[in-house]
């Protein structure tokens, strides 16, 4: 089942933790000291490393929500 | 009109808030005289009483409290311009000092130390830096003892919060007559402030000044060092040079390290004591985090490294500590224009509040709530998760904790150390651990005795 990511920027605080988990998902923008979601719909591989930063996130500020069959 | 304008005038106001009953005799500050001596029962009241949103009045300013998802989420993603936490701690004006002005508002203050010290890139550094000291303080224990919870843990996060937060080369130069004056600090936190912070005749508010002056007195002989010794090479320096050099007096400088310092103190004390009390009494519970520590350290790996990443059932203890056992049973804000909140509209100027010592104990989200139970958090249950607006140890929302990671890896080092060298026992009766609420800021009642034996092979 695929999944997709989703980041609260409300709740971000910019502590960067998920781009240690999850690098190739997980940006960082400078000038709005927020996250950026590099792949909306990471690749099955990289699950258990969206996984580590969701749940690490200082803010809670990261989801992970599996897709339905008629999204995905 | 705006219709955000005319649907917040067709509301009930803050009048049609519910008030909570009496359970401590008004003595003409209303329900203050309760918040000092029993505040828990006060706000599990005022839910139990009102339900979403009640209030109470302390002296003559009107607190709003609001709980449950719902109205905690409002509560939490308020923007700063309408709800603040500025003027909301009044207890705190004297303890970082009168006179000293600070430039920035609190939440600049927060975002000036996320980025100085609590990056995530800068946490493998404190990890050494804490497992170094907690290595330090048991040095001297020998093969069994007993020490006081308070005292060993409050000690012990003075050092790591002020090498991890100023620097090393200040924190060499502390020792436990700073432990004790900020524990001085720290116990000045009568709510009686909000009558007035500098009420005079309040014994614990003269002996906070008094540990204000120790502390300022510490931190000048400590400047006079640095002054006569002369400048060091850039990788020597820590903040307090980095101050000196901005011509900060040590009056200034003290308030600026106690405002660091103050966050992540009493309050990781205070859990990592209670986190160790609940394992103690959950010998069973004990037993397996200690499995899970020595399999993990079996391979040699050093604690600085595995601070830094899971080990799910000693965090799943920390947060259940955390759940219970909060180290800040309510927080404030004040609003800054009308809102509406929980179904009423409130008035710019109202104090308004969650509790996290209600939420965290709410049946409908957590089952069996009064129950010590790390599980809640393992095998896919994620009850911190899943109650992101109730399970609020750290708050929530845009001012949740900036340290809470911090603390978490700080506590998860702790535990790393002291659990695979020691064995703990209660010297007293297991009931007879329990927190003094009469202050702000909540510490453990002395005495919290325990005694420790060196673990065979260790």
């Amino acid at each position: 089942m695929s999944y997709t990511v989703l980041a609260d920027l409300d709740l971000c605080q910019g502590h960067q933790m998920c781009q240690g988990e999850a690098p190739e998902v997980f940006g960082y923008d400078k000038d709005s000291d927020k996250v950026v979601v590099l792949q909306e719909f990471p690749d099955e591989s990289q699950r258990s490393d969206v996984e580590s930063a969701v749940t690490y996130c200082p803010a809670m500020a990261l989801a992970l929500r599996d897709l339905t069959e008629e999204e995905s | 009109m705006s219709d955000t304008q005319a649907t917040l005038d067709a509301l009930p106001g803050v009048d049609e808030v519910p008030v909570v009953s009496y359970a401590v005799p008004d003595d003409g500050t209303r329900h203050l005289a309760e918040l000092r001596v029993d505040p828990i029962a006060l706000l599990e009241r005022t839910h139990a009483e009102c339900g979403t949103i009640g209030k109470f009045h302390l002296a003559d300013r009107e607190v709003v409290l609001v709980s449950g998802a719902e109205a905690n989420e409002q509560f939490f993603r308020a923007p700063d311009s309408t709800l603040d936490q500025g003027e909301a701690y009044p207890f705190m004006t004297p303890i970082f000092g009168e006179g000293v002005v600070f430039d920035a508002s609190p939440e600049q203050r927060q975002e000036m130390l996320k980025n100085q010290a609590l990056k995530g890139d800068m946490m493998r550094g404190h990890a050494t830096t804490i497992e170094a000291e907690i290595r330090r303080m048991v040095a001297d224990w020998g093969d069994e003892g007993e020490i006081d919870l308070l005292d060993f843990f409050a000690e012990l996060t003075i050092y790591t919060t002020s090498s991890c937060l100023i620097g090393k080369p200040f924190r060499e130069e502390l020792d436990s007559r700073f432990v004790q004056a900020y524990h001085d600090l720290e116990r000045g936190t009568d709510a009686i402030a909000y009558v007035d912070p500098y009420l005079p005749g309040v014994e614990s508010f003269e002996i906070r000044d008094r540990g204000r002056r120790t502390l300022v007195a510490l931190v000048q002989a400590i400047i006079d060092k640095r002054i006569a010794r002369g400048k060091v090479p850039r990788e020597e320096r820590d903040l307090l040079d980095v101050l000196i050099s901005l011509d900060m007096g040590a009056d200034y400088i003290t308030g600026v390290f106690i405002s660091m310092m103050f966050a992540g103190h009493h309050t990781t004390s205070g859990t990592s004591a209670w986190t160790l009390i609940e394992l103690m009494r959950h010998p069973d519970y004990l037993a397996e985090v200690v499995a899970e520590l020595d399999e993990l350290y079996a391979d040699g790996s050093e604690v600085s490294f595995q601070a830094l990443r899971s080990i799910p059932k000693l965090e799943a203890s920390l947060k259940e500590a955390l759940r219970l056992h909060p180290p800040l049973i309510i927080l404030l804000r004040v609003a800054q224009e009308e809102l509406e909140l929980a179904g009423h509209r409130i008035p710019a100027g109202t104090m308004v509040g969650a509790s996290p010592r209600v939420s965290n104990r709410m049946a409908e989200h957590f089952p069996e709530p009064e129950r010590f139970d790390p599980r809640r958090y393992l095998d896919g249950r994620q009850e911190d998760r899943l109650n992101q607006w109730t399970w609020i140890p750290f708050g929530a929302g845009r001012h949740r904790c900036v340290g809470n990671a911090f603390a978490m890896m700080q506590m998860k080092a702790i535990f790393s150390v002291i659990l695979r060298d020691f064995e703990f026992e209660m010297t007293q009766p297991s009931e007879s651990y329990r927190d003094d609420f009469s202050k702000m800021v909540i510490q453990l009642e002395q005495p919290c005795r325990v005694r420790y034996r060196r673990r065979p092979g260790r």
